[in-house]
C-alpha cells in the first residue's frame, strides 16, 4: 500500500531530523569548569538570612557566607574562636565578654565592629529595634537568656544574661547567631535574605530562583582566602534525580545521598563521606498510662527491638545503634560507659511476663517523613514487627508529618503508648531540658510529650545548665545518661550518620559532626 | 459581542470568588500550621503562638479571608512563609515553566497521536496497525514518572545526550539550544501517555469515516490512496478528534506535576506540592487562585472564539 512507502520515507526524515538535533544538543552536556564546586543540595533555600532561617538545607549555605562569634572546632562540637578571639566569662556565668578581631569587614565594605553585634542582637529579640519587622525570627529563642549587649568599645562587647546559661556560647556556634552587614540589612530591609551580606569565606553572588545560589571566593577572607572561586548550590529535591546529576556528571558534591543508592557510588571516581552527628531518633514512651507506665515494660520494649537490623538493613548502615538520650557526636559530654540495650527477646518476655503485661495492645504513632526520621515508614513497621514477637500487640497510626507532630507534641495522654520522633541539636542541653525533664511536660510548654519524670534527672539537668565549667557540666551529664537509660523513657534507637558523596575532581572536603557543610578549604580541578 | 463578552466576564466572577472561599477553608482546615512546619522539632507552643502572630495568622479567619481578599484585589497575593518572595512572582515565574513544558508535550501528542492514529487506522489489522496498537499500549500503561527516571538513566547518565534535570544549564549560554536540551526528556516523557490516548481515539474516527460512503465515492473517483486517507478522511475525522485534543490538553497541565517533580522543572505543579507540605498558606492559596483563574479566562476566549467561528452558537 502506497501508505507504507509514505511512512517508510517519513521514518527516514524522522530519524534523521533526530539524530541532528540529538548532535545539536548532545554538546550542551558540558563537564562542570574546575574551581566551581556545584553542590546538590535538597530544597531551595528560604532565605539566606541566617536569623530567619531554620532548616539545615539553608545553613549549608550560610555558613560558608557567614561568621560567628564563635564556631566549632574542626571535627567536634567543641567551641573555639571566630569573629571573637576570646571572651571572658563572670565568675556567676552571667556576664559574657568578647574581645573581636580587629581589622574584618563585611563584604558590602562595611566593618565589623562591636556595634554590629549589639545590632544583630538587637535586631533578633527587641520587638521595638527598627528593623525587628525584617523577621520573623524563629530560632530567637535560643538567645532569649540575652538581657542587654553592649558595646563597650569598638572592639569590646558585653552580654549579659538574665540567669546562668551554660549553652549560651555553643547557641552563638550554631547558624542562628551568624553576624550579618548592619549596613546591608539598611539597605535593603525585609529583602536581605535575597541581598546577604556578612564576612564569611564566599560572599554572595547571585540567586536566581529555583535554579542555584551562586557564591564567590571572597579573596580578603580573615581566616585566608578559600581554594575554590566559586560554589553553586543547585535544589534538586528528588532524592533519585540528584542521584542522577551526581552520576552524570552535573553536581560534584551531593548531600543526603538515600541509603539505596549508596552502592551507586563505589567506583574510584567517588568517595562517600559519613559523618556521625548530634542525631537521635527514638521512641517516646507514654509513662504516664498503660503498660508503659511500668519500667519494666520499657525496658522490655528496648530489649525487644533489634535495633542493629533497623541501623544495617532498614537504614543500609546510615545510622549507629544509640544507647542514651545523647548523642556520642557530644564526645566532651557523652557517657562511654553506656552500651546499648542488646537485642535479646527472651529478656523481653520474661520482663513482660514480670510485669504482667503479656499481650498488651500498644497505639504507635508513626510519620510519613520529617526533618531527621530517616526512613519512619519502614523502622515503624520493623518496631512493631519485634514488639509483636514478643508478646506486645501493637497497632500503628500513621500521620503526614505536620499532623503528628500537631498530634505528638501536646503529650500521648488518652492517644498512644509510643510515638516516633528524632532531634538534632547543638548542645547536650537542648534535647533533655526540653523533653525530659518535669517542668517540661506539654502543658508546661516543653516536649516531653511522655510525661518522664524523675526529680533526680531535673536537678542535673538545672545544674548542667547553669554550670560555666565544661568538665562539671560533663560529669552531671553522664550523670544523668546513665539514670535516664535505666529509666527507659524512650526506646533509644538510632543515631544517623550523615552523607555525601564528592567526585574525584573535588580534595579536601570533610563533612562535620555539626552537619555543617564548610566549603573553606576544598579544592577542585 | 461586546456585550456577550461583558456578560460571560462578569459570570466568572462568583466562580472566582467561590475559589478563593474553597482554597482558603482547605488551608485553614487542614491539621499543622506553618509556624509548626516552619519550626519543626522547637515547635513550642509559645513559640507557635509568637510566630503565627509575627505571620498574622492570630486573627480571626474571617477577617483573615478579607484582608487576603482585599490584598489580592489590589494585586498584592502577599509573602510566602517558604520562600520569603512575593507569590505573584513566584506564580508567573512558575506558571511560564510549566507552559513551556506542557506546551510541547501538548503539541508533541496532538502530530504523533493524530498520525499514529491515521497510519493505524490505514492499516486495520495488519502489521503496522499491531504494532503501533502494541507501543501506543504499553506507552499508556507505563505510569510516567518510572518511564521518567529510565529516560534520566539511559539518556542522561549512561548516554550523556541530554542533562538530567532543570530548565537551564547552570553554565553557559540561556539560549533556545540549552533549553530544548533541558525540555527534550521531560516533554516526550509528559507526552507519551496523552500520544497514547489520541492515537487510540483517531484510530477509532478514522475508522468510523473511512467506513462512510463518501470515502468510497472518493476512492472510485481515482483519488490516490494518500490523498484519500490524509485529505478527505482526516479532515472529517478532525471533528471527534479535536475535542479530546483539548481534553489532553488539560491532561498534559496537571500531569506535568510528576515530571516536574522527576525532572526538576520549576513549574507550577511542583511548586504548589512543596508549598502544601510546607503549609505554605498564601502560596498555595494565590498559586491555586492564578491557575483557576487563567482556566476560567481560558474557557472564556474558547467560547467567544467558537461563537465567532460557528454562528450556531447564539451569543
Amino acid at each position: 500500500m502506497s501508505i507504507f512507502k509514505f511512512t517508510r520515507r517519513a521514518a527516514l526524515a524522522t530519524g534523521a531530523a533526530l539524530t541532528m538535533t540529538l548532535a545539536a544538543v548532545g554538546g550542551a552536556v558540558a563537564q562542570t569548569p574546575p574551581g566551581v564546586l556545584i553542590v546538590g543540595q535538597i530544597a531551595e533555600p528560604k532565605a539566606l538570612d541566617p536569623a530567619a532561617v531554620t532548616a539545615v538545607n539553608d545553613f549549608r549555605i550560610l555558613m560558608n557566607v557567614y561568621d560567628g562569634l564563635v564556631r566549632y572546632k574542626d571535627g567536634t562540637l567543641e567551641v573555639e574562636p571566630a569573629l571573637a578571639t576570646d571572651w571572658e566569662i563572670s565568675d556567676d556565668g552571667k556576664t559574657y565578654t568578647f574581645t573581636l578581631r580587629d581589622g574584618v569587614t563585611f563584604h558590602d565594605g562595611s566593618a565589623f565592629n562591636a556595634e554590629a553585634v549589639k545590632f544583630n542582637f538587637d535586631r533578633m529579640l527587641n520587638e521595638d529595634h527598627p528593623f525587628h519587622d525584617t523577621g520573623p525570627f524563629p530560632l530567637a529563642f535560643f538567645f532569649s537568656a540575652i538581657e542587654t549587649v553592649e558595646a563597650v568599645d569598638d572592639l569590646t562587647v558585653k552580654f549579659t544574661l538574665n540567669a546562668p546559661y551554660a549553652p549560651f556560647l555553643s547557641n552563638l556556634a550554631y547558624p542562628t547567631g551568624l553576624i550579618v552587614s548592619p549596613a546591608a540589612v539598611e539597605q535593603h530591609g525585609a529583602d536581605f535574605g535575597r541581598n546577604p551580606s556578612g564576612t564569611g569565606a564566599f560572599k554572595f553572588a547571585e540567586w536566581r530562583s529555583n535554579e542555584a545560589v551562586v557564591v564567590e571566593a571572597n579573596p580578603d577572607y580573615w581566616d585566608g582566602a578559600p581554594d575554590l572561586q566559586a560554589v553553586v548550590f543547585r535544589p534538586i529535591t528528588d532524592a533519585s534525580t540528584r542521584t542522577a546529576e551526581m552520576l552524570a556528571g552535573g553536581i560534584d558534591l551531593m548531600v543526603e545521598v538515600p541509603p539505596v543508592a549508596l552502592s551507586e557510588f563505589q567506583g574510584n571516581q567517588y568517595t562517600v563521606h559519613e559523618q556521625a552527628g548530634p542525631h537521635l531518633w527514638f521512641l517516646i514512651l507514654n509513662t504516664k498510662e498503660g503498660p508503659m507506665a511500668d519500667k519494666r515494660v520499657r525496658q522490655a520494649a528496648n530489649f525487644a527491638i533489634n535495633k542493629e537490623a533497623l541501623v544495617n538493613e532498614v537504614l543500609e548502615g546510615t545510622a549507629d545503634v544509640a544507647a542514651g538520650p545523647t548523642p556520642p557526636a557530644f564526645a566532651w559530654a557523652y557517657n562511654d560507659d553506656l552500651t546499648p540495650y542488646a537485642y535479646d527477646p527472651e529478656k523481653a518476655k520474661s520482663l513482660i511476663a514480670e510485669a504482667g503485661a503479656e499481650g498488651a495492645e500498644l497505639t504507635f504513632y508513626v510519620t510519613e517523613g520529617g526533618s531527621g526520621m530517616l526512613d519512619p515508614i519502614a523502622m515503624g513497621t520493623a518496631i512493631q514487627a519485634d514488639l509483636n514477637a514478643v508478646g506486645f500487640d501493637v497497632k500503628i497510626e500513621t500521620y503526614e508529618w505536620n499532623t503528628f507532630l500537631g498530634e505528638v507534641n501536646p503529650g500521648l495522654e488518652g492517644k498512644a503508648d509510643m510515638a516516633e520522633m528524632a532531634w538534632m541539636t547543638n548542645d547536650p542541653d537542648t534535647l533533655p531540658f526540653l523533653a525530659l525533664r518535669t517542668d517540661a511536660w506539654p502543658d508546661k510548654g516543653g516536649f516531653n510529650s511522655g510525661y518522664y519524670s524523675n526529680p533526680e534527672v531535673d536537678e542535673l539537668l538545672e545544674q548542667a545548665r547553669v554550670a560555666t565549667d565544661q568538665n562539671e557540666r560533663a560529669t552531671l551529664y553522664k550523670k544523668m545518661q546513665t539514670i535516664v537509660q535505666d529509666d527507659a523513657p524512650w526506646v533509644f534507637v538510632a543515631n544517623w550518620k550523615q552523607n555525601a558523596v564528592t567526585s574525584d575532581r573535588v580534595g579536601n572536603f570533610a563533612l562535620q559532626p555539626s552537619f555543617f557543610l564548610l566549603l573553606d578549604d576544598v579544592t577542585k580541578n | 459581542m461586546t456585550g456577550y463578552i461583558l456578560k460571560r466576564l462578569l459570570s466568572a466572577i462568583p466562580v472566582l470568588l467561590g475559589i478563593t472561599v474553597i482554597v482558603f477553608l482547605i488551608m485553614a482546615l487542614i491539621p499543622g500550621d506553618p509556624a509548626t512546619a516552619i519550626l519543626g522539632s522547637y515547635a513550642t507552643p509559645e513559640n507557635v503562638e509568637k510566630l503565627n502572630r509575627d505571620l498574622g495568622l492570630d486573627k480571626t479567619l474571617v477577617q483573615q479571608y478579607f484582608i487576603w481578599l482585599g490584598n489580592m484585589v489590589q494585586g498584592d497575593f502577599g509573602t510566602s512563609f517558604a520562600l520569603n518572595r512575593p507569590v505573584l512572582d513566584e506564580v508567573i515565574e512558575r506558571f511560564n515553566g510549566t507552559l513551556i513544558l506542557a506546551g510541547t508535550a501538548f503539541v508533541l501528542c496532538a502530530v504523533f497521536g493524530v498520525i499514529a492514529g491515521v497510519l493505524s487506522a490505514a492499516n486495520q489489522y495488519g502489521w503496522g496497525d499491531k504494532a503501533i496498537t502494541f507501543v501506543v499500549l504499553l506507552g499508556i500503561s507505563i505510569p510516567s514518572f518510572f518511564l521518567g527516571m529510565m529516560m534520566i538513566l539511559l539518556f542522561a547518565v549512561n548516554l550523556r545526550w541530554f542533562p538530567v534535570s532543570g530548565m537551564w544549564p547552570i553554565y553557559g549560554t540561556r539560549d533556545i539550544w540549552a533549553l530544548l536540551a533541558h525540555l527534550t526528556l521531560p516533554a516526550i516523557c509528559l507526552a507519551v501517555v496523552a500520544t497514547g490516548v489520541v492515537a487510540r481515539l483517531s484510530r477509532s474516527a478514522m475508522l468510523e469515516v473511512l467506513r462512510q460512503d463518501f470515502i468510497r465515492t472518493a476512492r472510485a473517483k481515482g483519488v490516490h490512496e494518500r490523498g484519500v486517507i490524509w485529505r478527505h478522511a482526516l479532515r472529517a475525522a478532525m471533528v471527534s478528534i479535536i475535542p479530546v485534543l483539548g481534553i489532553q490538553a488539560g491532561f498534559v497541565l496537571s500531569g506535568a506535576v510528576y515530571i516536574e517533580i522527576v525532572f526538576q522543572w520549576p513549574g507550577v505543579g511542583r511548586m504548589l506540592v512543596d508549598a502544601i507540605l510546607k503549609r505554605d498558606i498564601l502560596l498555595v492559596q494565590g498559586g491555586v487562585v492564578f491557575v483557576a483563574a487563567c482556566y476560567v479566562l481560558f474557557n472564556i476566549a474558547v467560547d467567544v472564539a467558537q461563537s465567532l467561528l460557528d454562528p450556531r452558537i447564539k451569543t
